[in-house]
């Protein structure tokens, strides 16, 4: 078996494993596995504004994605994408809230705010790691807490006291009433337009640009990046920025386009951690998050339907996506098996 | 109040804040000295801390008091067999210990509130009767500033937390298994050709970290949070973690970090009855134990080394 085939062979297995453990799951706790996936089914493709809400899931999904396997494909782990995610979502808020502004500044503006504040919190680790060695792994965890502290005093400064800000001028908002018609006047956005056009763009940086190839090989091999005359430093703090910037925009969709505010929160929203999944799944490709993305934004929003239809808890996803990344950080035993089971072939 | 009055009402409430965070965190110097990260330390602690509200609801009629310390059992026995996950992916499938750790918490909660729907049908466990409480130690609470401070109103959760750091701190530094224990985290090429197998100190260390963590989660959500829902465990596992690097992957040292911290939380939630404190926004008190966690690591505080091996999978013959 050829090793690019291995390569895709391994997430597809470990997604049908993971479904067959939730239906063991599902099974032992006495619910009906059927009955489960059907209505997860239905409440992915259930109906036009179903199908609708599933994309709207899905686009902060990518961009969460695209943060995680960009800082991969650097060499880095940015677990503090929620993080990002948070300040990015906080501040285009603010922006869309407490300016007056014509459109086609006003829209820009706030998506622009997302992207410098999550490019911030990520500059921070960077920043750290390349002056004084510091894991960026520690450091994003702790910055994931002191962005969530901070928003929250920050939203209740700016509300006086208030647990969410006000809802976003109409000029920045990423609402389409098309989008809406054309879905049954479902919650989603332009914002899929622009988390699709970021894939594309980090494509072109990964692999049509100097710079990009400069960020790969430091994530490589730094003493070679170092010795072939890359500033290891630098390409270091710009892989977090960038990585920030696009998580930052994660939350620019939540902001400017599901939610129109922010508020107050007790916990983390999760989506930074899915696009650990996310990443890993797409194997850490452009394309590859869009695949990942739109299963686990899928699975994510299908989920919601599994109480009422089925009277099944919608946590059984989260088991289920949570087997998933176990099944494809163990990739080397899935690869394993597959050698020996294309060896056995060959030998009748 | 006077401050020696702050000071008796503090330092028993930073220890008491301290303690979960004090065990979790040596159950992470056991998994990180052996060599493998263990980011699933916050998914091992919302294991314990379901179990042990679990347990304890059950079981309330048949142990009436002292409840919560069987719970405290249960729920170590159940986040030890829970973390084999994580020691089966890391040691014997070579995964990548850090998606694992992430795989571990995402699962930990997942699962717990799963259950915790399916058993009381709805988004959280109801409150428990029996709960770790205060004492007072007879006569040494009679000396002097020691006794007020240190010996009244005391919770028995503290001293476990103490003396399961000084025990872990023996346990690591003074017997054989100990120092076989380390040597796999920092050597572990070595350790094997000396005769230890690597494997099984890798899967040992894992197991005490979760049983660790079980108990920590479980004195919290039976002293602190007193039922079980989804926002139990916020990021108390993470602190430990950092707490762990703080006290430099040393048992007495994560004691220190962690206890600083609980005196943080402590000032955080009953700061506002004090004076000074009161004047300080709330959120500087709650994002300080990881500001300072990032400043240490930054080498202001002293250099940390982590154990050198760590977080790469041991493979036989491999150089």
């Amino acid at each position: 078996m050829s090793n690019r085939l291995v390569n895709n062979l391994v997430p597809v297995i470990s997604v049908i494993l993971g479904l067959i453990v939730g239906a063991i799951v599902m099974l032992v706790s006495g619910y009906d596995p059927i009955l489960g996936y059907a209505a997860l089914w239905n409440g992915i493709f259930g109906d036009a504004y179903t199908v609708g809400e599933t994309l709207r899931q899905i686009t902060p999904y990518i961009l969460a994605g695209l943060a995680v396997a960009f800082a991969f494909r650097t060499g880095l782990f940015n677990i503090g994408v929620e993080g990002q995610l948070i300040v990015g979502w906080f501040a285009a808020a603010y922006v869309g809230f407490a300016f007056d502004l014509p459109k086609v500044i006003h829209l820009p503006l706030a998506i622009l705010a997302a992207a410098a504040a999550g490019a911030l919190w990520g500059f921070i680790p960077g920043y750290l790691k390349a002056r004084f060695k510091v894991h960026e792994v520690i450091v994003t965890i702790m910055m994931n807490y002191v962005a969530l502290h901070t928003t929250n005093a920050l939203i209740r400064t700016v509300s006086d006291g208030g647990d969410k800000t006000g809802v976003i001028q109409p000029t920045a908002s990423l609402r389409s009433d098309f989008l809406e018609n054309l879905t049954d006047f479902s919650r989603l956005h332009y914002g899929i337009i622009i988390a699709l056009a970021m894939v594309l763009v980090v494509w072109i940086i990964l692999e049509k640009t100097t710079r990009g190839f400069e960020l790969k090989a430091v994530g490589l091999n730094h003493y070679a990046s170092d010795y072939s005359g890359m500033n290891v430093n630098k390409n270091i703090i710009l892989a977090m920025v960038i990585s920030g910037a696009l998580a930052g925009l994660g939350g620019a969709m939540e902001a400017l386009g599901t939610f129109e505010y922010v508020s107050v929160k007790g916990g983390f929203t999760g989506i930074g951690f899915d696009g650990i999944a996310v990443a890993l799944l797409g194997a850490n490709t452009p394309l590859g998050v869009i695949f990942g993305a739109t299963l686990f934004g899928s699975l994510k929003y299908g989920a919601l339907n599994m109480p009422n239809q089925a009277g099944i808890p919608v946590e059984i996803v989260s088991i289920v996506i949570a087997i998933i990344i176990f099944f494809v950080a163990s990739g080397y035993v899935i690869r394993l098996f597959l050698e020996r089971f294309s060896k056995k072939k060959e030998a009748k | 109040m006077s401050f020696l009055e702050v000071l008796y009402f503090l330092v028993p409430a930073a220890i008491f804040y301290a303690a979960p965070l004090i065990i979790t965190a040596i159950g992470g110097v056991f998994s990180e000295r052996s060599g493998v990260v263990n980011i699933g330390l916050e998914g091992l602690m919302v294991v314990g801390a379901f179990v042990g509200i679990l347990f304890n609801l059950t079981f309330v009629q048949v142990f009436g008091a002292g409840t919560e310390w069987w719970a405290l059992l249960a729920a170590m026995i159940a986040a030890a067999l829970f973390s084999l996950l994580h020691a089966v992916a890391t040691v014997s499938f070579r995964a990548d210990q850090v998606v694992s750790g992430v795989a571990i918490n995402l699962l930990a909660i997942a699962l717990c509130l799963f259950l915790v729907k399916m058993i009381y049908g709805k988004g959280q466990t109801d409150f428990v009767q029996e709960r770790f409480l205060r004492f007072d130690i007879p006569l040494v609470e009679k000396i002097p500033f020691i006794g007020p401070m240190f010996f009244q109103n005391v919770y028995g959760t503290s001293i476990l937390a103490i003396v399961i750091a000084i025990l872990a701190w023996v346990v690591l530094y003074y017997t054989p298994f100990g120092l076989r224990l380390r040597s796999v985290g920092e050597h572990p090429m070595a350790a094997d050709t000396m005769g230890i197998n690597v494997s099984r100190m890798r899967y040992i260390a894992v197991m005490i970290s979760g049983g660790l963590a079980g108990i920590g989660g479980a004195i919290y959500s039976q002293s602190i949070s007193l039922d079980f829902g989804h926002s139990t465990i916020n990021g108390q596992g993470f602190m430990a973690l950092a707490a762990m690097i703080f006290g430099k992957w040393h048992p007495l040292g994560a004691m220190g970090a962690a206890l600083f911290f609980g005196f943080a939380q402590a000032l955080s939630i009953v700061g506002g009855s004090l004076p000074i404190i009161k004047e300080v926004p709330s959120v500087f008190l709650l994002i300080l134990p990881y500001v300072l966690t990032i400043l240490a690591l930054a080498g202001f505080i002293g250099k940390a080394n982590a154990p050198k091996a760590i977080g790469t999978p041991y493979i036989k013959g491999k150089r």
